[in-house]
C-alpha cells in the first residue's frame, strides 16, 4: 500500500470509527475524559504504527482495542497516585470485546449524552463535534471564532459537569425520547446554519466544514432511528439546502437570491435524495413535524426549472401548516415572502410591517422590507431598509448582496 | 448521587404562598420512591447572621452575605441514580412549589 492509500485508510477510519471508539470506551470506563485521551492515542499510534505495518484487517477494532489498552495505562498510571476506586475498572480488563455490532447503540448515547440539555446550548454543539463528528479543538474553535483555549475550556468544563453532575449515558426512555431527539436535531440544525450562513466580517460566507459535518452526523442519527419522520425532514432539509450551495454565492462572493440562483448548478443528487426523504414522509401519513415542512417547502422551489414554474400557493400553503406548529415572527416573515409572489407585494408588505415589535433586530425582516418597498418603486424608504439591513446582517455575502441592491436604486 | 435541590424565590415577583399542602404531597411521594434524604424551608433571608473568623477574631455581622432579588427560599437533598432522575423530579417540584430549582450535585 503506498503513503497515500496508507492516509486514505487512516482518514476513513477517523471518520468512520471515532464516535465508535469514543462510545465504547466510554461505557466501559463512564468517562468522557478518559475515552477522548485514549481514543485521540490510539489514532497517533494508527499514524505511527499503519504505514510499516500495513492497515489491520479490522480497524475499528484495532483501534477499539488499542485505545482500550491506552485507557488501562493511564488508569494505571493514577492507580499508582493511590486512587482505590479506579482499580475495580482496571479489574474489568479480562472482559471479551464486545462485538462491533453491538455498539451501534452506543454511538446513539453518546449523542443523546452530547446534546443533553443540561448543558448549554453552545457546550452541546462542540462537543458532539468533538466527541461524535471526531473534529479537533482547533478545528472547532476556528469553526465557532473562539480562541483554541476558550473551545478547550468549554469542551473541559463540560466534560467535568457530566461527571459530576452524572449526566447519564444512556438512551432516554420512550416517554421521554421526542424531546431529547428534538433537542439532538436543534443541535445539529444550528452547527449546519452556522456553516451555512457563516457570520463574522472575516470569515468565508459558507463554512462548508460545518454544513458537510452536520449532514453526516444527521444521516448517522438516521442510519439510528430510521422511523423517526422529524430525522428525516431535517436531513432533506440539509440535503436540499446544501444542493443550492455552490449557486448560491457569486464568483466576487456575493449572495445570489434564490430567484436569481442558476438552478442547472444545483447538485442534481442531493436534490433527487431531498425528494426521496420528502416523499417517503408523504407516504407515512402522519402529522409532519417542523422540519418535514421546511423540507417540503424546499422540495416545492427545487421542484421548479425555473422560479417562474414554482408553485408559491403551495408554499404559502405549508407556511401556513408550519404556523400552526411554530407561531414565530420569522415563519411569518418566510410566508409574507412567499405571499408576495402570490398577491404581490403590498399585501405582503403589510404582513411583514406587523412584525416590526419582534424583529426590528433581525437583519432579514430588514432585508424584506427593503425588497417589497423597492418592488413598489418607494425609493427613498426601500434605501432606509437596505441601511438598516446592511448595519445588522453579520453574514459577508449578504451584505454584498445588499449593498449592491441598494446603490442600484433610483 | 446526592443532589443539593435549591428552591429559588423572587423579592420582586414572588410565588404563590398556598403551595404547602402540595409540597407536602410530593414530600410524602419523594419519601416513598425513596429519593427524599432531607428537606426544609427557610427563614427570611433577614434573619440570617454572617461569621467571619479567618482574621483571628470571631465577626458577626447582620443579614444575608449576599443581597440579591433572587434568593434560597428552601432546600432538599435527594438520592437518585443520575441527574437525568433529579431534573424530572425537579421539573415536578417547581411546579409544585410555583418557583424555579436549581439542581446541583455533591462533590
Amino acid at each position: 500500500m503506498s503513503g497515500i492509500d496508507i492516509q486514505e485508510a487512516i482518514t476513513a477510519a477517523h471518520r468512520d470509527e471515532w464516535a465508535r471508539v469514543i462510545a465504547s470506551l466510554t461505557k466501559r470506563f463512564g468517562d468522557l475524559d478518559i475515552a477522548e485521551e485514549a481514543a485521540a492515542e490510539a489514532f497517533a499510534t494508527a499514524v505511527e504504527k499503519w504505514p510499516a505495518d500495513g492497515v489491520p484487517p479490522n480497524p475499528g477494532g484495532w483501534l477499539t482495542t488499542t485505545a482500550n489498552r491506552k485507557a488501562i495505562d493511564r488508569l494505571r498510571r493514577e492507580n499508582k497516585r493511590d486512587d482505590k476506586h479506579k482499580e475495580a475498572l482496571v479489574l474489568t480488563d479480562d472482559d471479551p470485546p464486545e462485538p462491533l455490532g453491538a455498539i451501534e447503540d452506543e454511538r446513539l448515547r453518546l449523542i443523546f449524552t452530547c446534546c443533553h440539555p443540561a448543558l448549554a446550548m453552545e457546550t452541546r454543539m462542540a462537543l458532539t463535534l468533538r466527541m461524535v463528528g471526531g473534529l479537533t479543538v482547533p478545528e472547532i474553535a476556528r469553526a465557532f471564532l473562539v480562541q483554541e483555549t476558550a473551545m478547550g475550556q468549554r469542551i473541559t468544563r463540560a466534560k467535568a459537569k457530566i461527571k459530576a453532575a452524572r449526566i447519564p449515558y444512556r438512551v432516554p426512555a420512550a416517554e421521554d425520547l421526542p424531546a431529547r431527539v428534538s433537542g439532538v436535531l436543534a443541535v445539529l440544525f444550528l452547527v449546519f446554519n452556522e456553516g451555512y450562513l457563516a457570520t463574522g466580517a472575516d470569515t468565508d460566507p459558507v463554512r462548508h466544514e460545518l454544513t458537510a459535518e452536520a449532514i453526516r452526523l444527521t444521516r448517522l442519527i438516521r442510519a439510528l432511528l430510521p422511523e423517526d419522520g422529524e430525522v428525516a425532514g431535517l436531513l432533506a432539509l440539509m440535503l436540499l439546502t446544501e444542493a443550492r450551495r455552490t449557486a448560491r454565492i457569486s464568483a466576487s462572493g456575493e449572495l445570489i437570491t434564490l430567484g436569481e440562483q442558476d438552478r442547472g448548478a444545483w447538485d442534481a443528487a442531493l436534490i433527487a435524495e431531498g425528494h426521496r426523504l420528502v416523499r417517503e414522509r408523504l407516504a407515512a401519513r402522519v402529522a409532519p413535524g417542523r422540519y418535514q415542512i421546511l423540507a417540503a417547502i424546499n422540495a416545492v422551489h427545487t421542484s421548479a426549472r425555473d422560479v417562474r414554474d414554482t408553485d408559491w400557493s403551495q408554499i404559502v400553503a405549508l407556511y401556513d401548516q408550519l404556523s400552526r406548529l411554530d407561531s414565530s415572527a420569522i415563519v411569518v416573515l418566510n410566508r409574507a415572502i412567499a405571499v408576495a409572489e402570490l398577491d404581490g407585494p403590498e399585501v405582503a408588505l403589510a404582513d411583514v410591517d406587523r412584525l416590526e415589535d419582534k424583529l426590528a433586530g433581525y437583519h432579514a425582516y430588514h432585508a424584506a422590507r427593503a425588497d417589497l418597498l423597492r418592488r413598489q418603486g418607494r425609493s427613498e424608504e426601500a434605501r432606509a431598509a437596505y441601511d438598516k439591513a446592511i448595519e445588522l446582517a453579520g453574514n459577508t455575502a449578504e451584505t454584498a448582496y445588499l449593498t449592491r441592491r441598494r446603490d442600484q436604486l433610483r | 448521587m446526592q443532589y443539593l435541590v435549591s428552591v429559588i424565590d423572587d423579592k420582586v415577583n414572588p410565588g404563590s404562598t398556598d403551595r404547602q399542602p402540595a409540597i407536602s404531597e410530593f414530600n410524602d411521594r419523594l419519601i416513598a420512591d425513596g429519593y427524599w434524604v432531607f428537606a426544609g424551608g427557610l427563614a427570611d433571608t433577614e434573619s440570617a447572621t454572617v461569621i467571619d473568623n479567618r482574621g483571628g477574631q470571631a465577626v458577626f455581622s447582620d443579614g444575608p452575605f449576599v443581597e440579591s432579588k433572587e434568593y434560597l427560599a428552601g432546600v432538599w437533598v435527594w438520592e437518585t441514580p443520575d441527574l437525568d432522575v433529579a431534573l424530572k423530579l425537579a421539573a415536578e417540584a417547581s411546579k409544585v412549589c410555583d418557583r424555579k430549582i436549581e439542581v446541583r450535585p455533591f462533590g
